[in-house]
This record gives C-alpha cells, structure tokens and sequence, in this order.
C-alpha cells in the first residue's frame, strides 16, 4: 500500500482511495508520541531537506519532527524572499540538492507551482509545504485527519472555511480533500476574498457568516493577512472583525459539539476572538500535534523509489 | 538542426550571389491568390525579383510544383525580432530564418527593442541588418509614444520617413485615454494605422493567466478577459472620435470579438489581428505551470476560441499574425509568476492556420491566405506585396498540403524555443519559400 | 502441493508445550508480560496465554499483553518499491520496564522480524530481560537470534504458513 507517487504536489491529484490510505496510515504513527522514544529507525539514512523560500516556523518544524521521528537527516534551507527573482534559480537550487543526494525535499514556496517545477527535474520526492496561493496539501491532510479523528466520518460533514479564500492554499487543499471524501463544503468570506468560479469545485459560498455558521460540523478559520487590506479587498481591519470574525456569540448559533480549527498562526481578536480559540470546541493544538503524524504518514506512504510511478509523467 | 541551418545559409547565399539577374519558373502548381480571386493550376514566373506572366529567356531555376499551393508569401504584422538589444533571445538574421521557414516572406516588428524604435537610427540600424542578414522582408514598426512610456505622441512624421510602417507602444497600452486619442488623431496625417495593444493595467495588475476555474484551481493571479475589452472599447470610441485608423493587437476574447464586430458595422475604422494560439489552445494547458503556455493577453476559454474563429470566418479579424516573442530558456524556466510572457510563432503559424481553421472549414484556403498576406498587405500599405499579380514584389510561399511533419525542439530555428507547440504533428506546411524571387527555404 | 506440518492436534499441542516450558522458566508470573508480534504473532501470543494462565492458575487479566508492529523497524523498506506494507497497530498498554517480556511469534525464519521486534521493545523502555517463544522454529537464521521456546524445531526450505482458527477457520501449519 503506497501513494502512487514519487511527490505531493497537490490533493487535486489524489483520489478517494489515497486520502483514505493516508487518513489509516496515520494513527500508528501518532500513538509513537506517546512512547518515551518517539522514533523510529524508518527512513534511518535518508536525507529531508526542507527548502523554505518563505518564513514559517510552525510548518517546518513540523516537517523537521515528523522527519526525525522517523530517523531520517534534516537539512534546513532558508531563502531570503528576495532570492527568488535574483538569486540562484529554483531549478539550479534543486539540482545542487539532488547532487547532494537528498531523498526529499519540502518546498514552501510564495509563488503558485514552484514545487511542480522540483518534481519535474528531480528524482528526490517532492512535498509541497505550501505554494503561492496554490495548495498546502499537509495542510489539508492534517485538517481532514482532525475531522476524521473527532466526528469519526468525513462523509456528510459540513464544513465551513471563513475567511480570504482566495489566497488561501489551506482553503484550496481542504475543499479538494473534503468534497473528494464527500464532505459539504462551504466558504464564507467578503466576496473580494471568495475567488470566481470556486462553486464548480461543488462548494457553496456565503457572505455572512452567521448564516453559513449554523449548519456547520466544523468551521476552519483561515488567517486574514493585513495587507490584504492595502490591495483594496477590505476596508478596514475593523469592519472585517464586525462581519468575519468567529465570535462566542456567533459560536452560539452553531451546533453545540462545532469544531473549530485554525490553521495558525492566529490572529487573535481578528479572525478569530480568544474566547472560541480557547473554548472546547477549539482543536487547534491537536492539529499541530496530528501535522507531525500526518506528515510522517506522507513520507512513509512517498518513499522514494526507483520503481515509483509519477503521477505527474501522466498528466503530461 | 544543423542541415536546416546549413540549407537556410545556402539559400541565402543563393540570394546573394543571384542578385543580378534571376528568374525562376514554378510549374504545375495550383495558384491561389485571393487579392486577384484567382485559384487555378498553371505555372508561376518571376524575374528580376518581380512576378512576370511570362519569361523574357530561359528560366535560370525551374521547379515541378505539381500537388503543391503557391500563394502570395506571407505577412507577419505582429512580431518580437529582439535586435538590437536582446539578441540573446533572437536577432534580426535568426528571427527572419524562422520566419522563412514557416512560410513568412515579410515581417513587421515591434518596437520594444533595446533601444525601443522612437528614433530614426534605430529604424535604419534595423533595415541595415536586415537587407546585410535578413532572409525575409522586415518592416519596423515604431513607438506611439516617445520611450513607449505613453506620455508624449512620438516623432511620427520622422519615424516614417525613416521605414516605419505603423506606430504601437506594443508590449504596453497607451494607457492615457488622452495621449492615445491624440496618437489616432495625429497619426491620420500618415495614413497607417496606430495599433493597440489593448490592456488596462490596473485591471491585469499582477496577473499572469486567464481568470477563470484554471486560475482559481492553480493560485495563479488572473487576467480578467475585461481587462482587454475595456481597452478595446475605449480605443474603438477613440477611433469614433478622431476618425485615427485603429489596429488592434492580438484579440484573444469573445468580447473583443463583438466590439469590433459593432465598430466595424458603425463604420468605424478599425482593423484586427489575432494570433494562431488564440483559436488553438485554452487555459487548460496551463495546468502543468508550463511557462511556455504564458504570453500576454493569456489564453482563454472555449468560447473565446469559437468567438474568434466566428470572427475570422465573417472577417470582423482581418489579420492572422505570430506574436512571435522570443525567450531564452533559462528565463522560462523560472516560477510561473516570474517568467516572461510570451511564445515564439513563426514556425507554426501556416500549419496551425491549415490544420485548425482550413481543415476544419472555419476559411477556406483563400480566405486563410487573404488573412495572413493580402489583408496585412493592405492594412499596413505594403505596396507589391500579398499579391501574385504581375509586376508584384515575387514574394512566395509554397504549400504542401500533404506535408506532414512533428514539430520538435530540435527542429526549431528560431534561437528561442519557447513554443506550447513542440512535439505536436502537422499536416500541411511551407516547403518553398521565394522572397523577390529568391528562393531563401526549401523542406528536406 | 503442501504438506502438513502440524494438524489441529498437534498445533494444539506445540501451543501447551510452549506455554509449559515457559511456566517452568518463569515462575513469578507476576512479572510477566506477553507481547505478540503483528499479524499471526499475536494470535499465537493469546493463545500461549491463555495456555499458561490456565497452568499458572490465574486470571488472563493479570498478564499484561501487548502486541507490536514492526514495520516501521524493517531493515527492508527500501525494497518495497512503490507498493509499502500497511502499518498496522502497536499497542503496549502497560510499563514494559522490569517486565520479564515473553515475545511471540508464530514463525522463526531469519530472526531479522525478531531483531526488529527487540528495537521495537526497547524504544518502550526497559525490560528485566526478553524471551522469545515461537510455534515454529524453521531455521535459516540470518542474525544471532533464537527461540528460547519453541512448539517445533525443524529446518524447513518451503515456504510455511500458520493457519488460526480466528482467522482461517482451522488450527495448522503446513509447508508450501
């Protein structure tokens, strides 16, 4: 049993069967944190480099765990966002790490496909940790797991993402993962957040939020970046807390047992109000404790192989 | 690679050594020549650069044409040489080889050079090189405004006198409605057209595909179809207004289409062109992040593709041109968002035309040649050009219909390979290639 | 082709040896803990169990009993290719440190799942020592590693296969 990939680019390309594959695959791995040695000689010397162009200490240090409990070298590259228009160019920076014989290499990327061009020139696995606006896939795993974990079905959940859609690579793997697993779907968000033609992915879009609340089994709030507001998407910081912050009020017109995720960092007191991020029906340290499980369930699932078929190969 | 190379220099030789006296003899071939509605199997002359109805001694080259097509050679109005400045991604000598070899007798190119063309020695440098290296005809087009920077209407009158045939900031809209009106308003005195490179700017700030479910599924930043038909709406109402000839660049949407469709039914005098990826190719294939699906305006939808080709078919489209834009590989081989826009056309133009709009009974032969040489020929008064009548310049672009070939990377002679095309198979493409009767290409 | 090695007589048998002989060595029983290994270990680990509480004259509750995975310890994962064997679970719910940890198996072949096993137990904590008891010992050991109890000792070339009745339906052993 394996993904029938060399990398995870996407969750687009995943059908039920993976997700289904990796959502069992991951228990066994989180019941090693539970041990007083955590680890596992699995990927014992392999080579994980995480190559982050982007800052984000909370996913790599996911990715570094996950890796390391699984026994395997972690090299961390950073990149100034500056180097990716002058500096070295991403193809020469993959190729100098596939000479130095990584097996994988994480990428985070602030531009939309960045890890497609890694896995179109390298042998190593490729593991997208987030890119541009495109998708976040460990991301959405972790998210699905959470789910799965706590209301024990994916199936005939509703779901409800708040906030700038159409930025988010969260919101994009999730809506993949979740209707794929047969989830109801739906975003709320100002409509210059909400991106155009999102409903063909079968997802139903709100503008108000107390409306959309109501129905939902969970709602993932997504982070709302302040200098969105600078483009002119919103108008002030203060008008988007009146109308899209997840309140205890607003909370108050859900279902009791709501779950409410967040894929941090948060911005307290602006998508998201203290009271409901520390409330109990808040999940949002399980899932960084389920990202480093699910994470090690991707790189047992990718081992690179020689005999590993591209996914990719056959879309071309 | 290295014997098309090797055949191209020879047939330049050829033009060279042949200038003195030639004449060439094209037999049994089926002549279609829409600018004098004639199709008809007979035999071809030229001599002394011109075509002639008959030879005044034996013909110094003959050639059986037999299940061949001659039609006036091909106008390119629409193209990126990239000298001088950027011969790093073509220059005038390889740009006119691959132009050759898909069949193009003349080009004109656009003026974002390095200097850009808002100087007379810039357009002289680009006529020297060309008549010193190039194997097709160039006609450079200059800048609308001084820099291109659309702030101030540029020396027009000097420019033309120097060789220019239109004026464009090509790459860029003028985006000032004031500078561009009156850029159409001055530019009437000289009788060609100002050509529109229709964009809002504010409207396609950052964006680098089609907006659409493509978009939204991939995160790339995306170019609303408006951001062209904004444009081309204003600049029809700027034509309205100042009675300026009005070209415009590249029509990629649906709405596009129509606007001009209703310009042209109000008498407004408005020109089109669109090129063969805009009624080839959707946004689909951008999925892969494949720089080489990037150029600007982006590719579109399905009902852009049948908008356009309805509006080739019942000429509201006068123009087929290549876009051809030139880019080294280590620039597309970048992250989406970073590499250029742009893809190189020359090569494939002919057989994307025979394939996807003759073949499929959008035009007919006749109407597709009247669109890539009679129309430019006219729009941009290219005298003895797009015509076989006697007395024109003998520029001739062979067909052979049951030419088929894959287009490869390493068949490609432009110095830029960066075409969506490669690996695809053709049926039908340009096997000889006369320019002022020369013959500059010849197919294996 | 096969040929049966034990019949359900017989493998009933091997079962009361084994849990006999490890009664014998272990005559605390307070101290004692099972843990099978995935998949047919732990049937077998029951089954001694069951056996040697029933020797013992005690409570089957009274004997901690864990089972364990070694997947993620294989030495071979990288000849899987594209196709990686499914974790199953590891649950060891109690504190291994001072145990005297029977670890059973239904097969001993190579001693490389054994080998595995022991890094298994010993990311746990610390054990006062570790037993190995086996249904069938076939030889052909690759690593220095044997069975302290065994129900059958035999070099073996074919291939052999542990039937349970939870499972299979009937208790044997035969040989491929």
């Amino acid at each position: 049993m394996s993904l029938n990939c060399k990398d995870l680019l996407g969750l687009e390309h995943l059908d039920k069967k993976d997700l289904q594959l990796i959502l069992e695959s991951v228990k066994p791995f989180k019941s090693l944190f539970t041990r007083s040695v955590k680890k596992t000689p699995t990927l014992i010397g392999k080579t994980v480099v995480t190559l982050f162009y982007e800052p984000s200490t909370r996913t790599r240090t996911s990715f570094e765990i996950a890796a390391k409990r699984l026994s395997a070298d972690v090299v961390n590259i950073s990149v100034g966002a500056s180097s990716v228009v002058k500096g070295e160019s991403l193809i020469d920076t993959g190729k100098t790490l596939e000479a130095m014989k990584a097996d994988y290499v994480i990428i985070r990327h602030s531009l939309s496909g960045a890890p497609e061009i890694l896995a179109r020139n390298l042998n190593a696995s490729i593991i997208n940790a987030g890119d541009g606006f495109h998708e976040h896939p460990t991301q959405g795993l972790l998210d699905l797991y959470t789910m799965y974990e706590k209301k024990k079905k994916i199936e005939g959940l509703n779901v409800l993402l708040v906030g700038d859609i159409l930025h988010s690579r969260v919101a994009k793997s999730n809506i993949w993962a979740l209707t794929k697993m047969g989830a109801n779907v739906a975003v709320a968000g100002p409509p210059t957040l909400i991106p155009p033609k999102i409903e063909s992915l079968g997802v139903k879009v709100y503008y108000d939020l107390d409306e959309a609340v109501k129905r939902a089994d969970v709602v993932n709030i997504l982070r709302i970046q302040l200098e969105r507001q600078q483009e002119n998407l919103f108008p002030s910081v203060r008008e988007y807390v009146e109308l899209y912050q997840l309140t205890k009020e607003r909370l108050g017109n859900a279902k009791p047992n709501v779950l409410v995720m967040h894929p941090g960092p948060m911005n307290r007191g602006i998508e998201i109000s203290s009271a409901v991020a520390d409330s109990s029906n808040a999940v949002i340290n399980e899932q960084v404790t389920n990202g480093i499980a699910v994470r090690m369930a991707v790189l047992y699932l990718l081992k690179p192989s020689k005999t590993a078929n591209k996914k990719q190969a056959a879309l071309n | 690679m290295r014997q098309l190379n090797d055949r191209l220099i020879w047939a330049v030789n050829v033009t060279f050594n042949g200038t003195v006296k030639m004449s060439l003899q094209i037999k049994n071939i089926r002549i279609v020549d829409p600018s004098q509605n004639k199709d008809f199997v007979g035999d071809l002359f030229a001599e002394n650069g011109r075509i002639v109805s008959k030879l005044s001694s034996v013909p110094k080259t003959v050639i059986d044409g037999s299940g061949k097509i001659a039609v006036p050679g091909l106008i390119d109005v629409h193209s990126h040489l990239r000298e001088p400045g950027q011969e790093g991604k073509e220059t005038i000598k390889t740009g006119t080889f691959a132009a050759a070899k898909g069949g193009i007798t003349s080009v004109l190119c656009m003026p974002n050079t390095k200097p850009v063309i808002d100087n007379a020695p810039t357009v002289e440098f680009i006529l020297f090189k060309a008549q010193k290296e190039g194997v097709v005809n160039v006609f450079p087009i200059g800048c609308a405004t001084k820099g291109s920077l659309g702030e101030e209407i540029s020396e027009i009158g000097v420019l033309k006198k120097a060789g220019i045939v239109a004026v464009s900031d090509d790459g860029s809209p003028v985006s000032s409605s004031q500078i561009m009106r009156r850029t159409l308003e001055y530019a009437k005195m000289f009788k060609f057209p100002v050509i529109s490179h229709s964009e809002d700017k504010e409207l396609s700030k950052n964006g680098v595909m089609n907006e659409g479910k493509n978009s939204m599924i991939l995160g790339l930043r995306a170019i609303p179809r408006q951001a062209e038909e904004v444009m081309v709406a204003r600049d029809i109402m700027l034509a309205e207004l100042t009675g300026g000839f009005l070209h415009i660049a590249h029509v990629s949407t649906a709405g596009s289409v129509e606007l001009i469709r209703q310009a042209k039914k109000k008498g407004v005098n408005v020109t089109a062109e669109t090129c063969p990826h805009y009624f080839t190719l959707t946004d689909d294939i951008v999925k892969l992040y494949d720089t080489n699906t990037k150029m600007n305006p982006p590719l579109r939808e399905q009902i852009d593709i049948d908008a356009v080709k309805a509006g080739l078919s019942d000429g509201t489209i006068d123009c087929i041109a290549t876009d051809h834009a030139p880019h080294m590989q280590e620039e597309k081989n970048k992250e989406f968002d970073i590499a250029p826009f742009g893809i190189i056309g020359f090569e494939t133009m002919l057989s994307l035309v025979l394939n996807e709009l003759v073949d499929k009974k959008v035009l007919t032969l006749s109407q597709a040649v009247e669109k890539m040489s009679v129309n430019p020929a006219k729009i941009f008064n290219l005298e003895g050009r797009g015509s076989l009548k006697d007395g024109s310049f003998a520029d001739i672009t062979v067909i052979d219909p049951e030419y088929s070939y894959r287009f490869t990377k390493e068949s490609i002679v432009s110095k830029s390979k960066n075409s969506p095309f490669i690996d695809r198979t053709f049926k039908g493409g340009a096997v000889i290639v006369a320019v002022g009767g020369k013959i500059v290409y010849k197919a294996a | 082709m096969s040929e049966i090695l034990l019949d359900a007589a017989a493998f009933d048998a091997a079962i009361k040896k084994v849990a006999k002989d490890i009664f014998n060595q272990n005559k605390n029983i307070a101290d004692l803990a099972v843990v099978g290994v995935q998949n047919k270990g732990v049937l077998i680990a029951k089954r001694f169990l069951s056996e040697l509480c029933k020797i013992a004259k005690v409570s089957q509750e009274t004997v901690p009993f864990g089972i364990l995975d070694i997947t993620l310890y294989r030495d071979d994962l990288d000849d899987f290719g594209a196709d990686m064997p499914l974790i199953k679970d590891t649950e060891i719910p109690f504190d291994i440190s001072r145990k005297n940890i029977i670890l059973v198996d239904d097969v001993l072949y190579t001693g490389r799942t054994a080998r595995a096993a022991l890094d298994v137990l010993t990311d746990f904590g610390r054990p006062k020592c570790i037993q190995l008891a086996v249904l069938v010992d076939r030889g052909h050991r690759e690593l220095p590693i044997e069975a302290r109890y065994a129900g059958v000792r035999k070099v073996i070339d074919g291939k052999v296969k542990v039937e349970c009745k939870e499972v299979d339906g009937r208790d044997r052993v035969i040989i491929l």
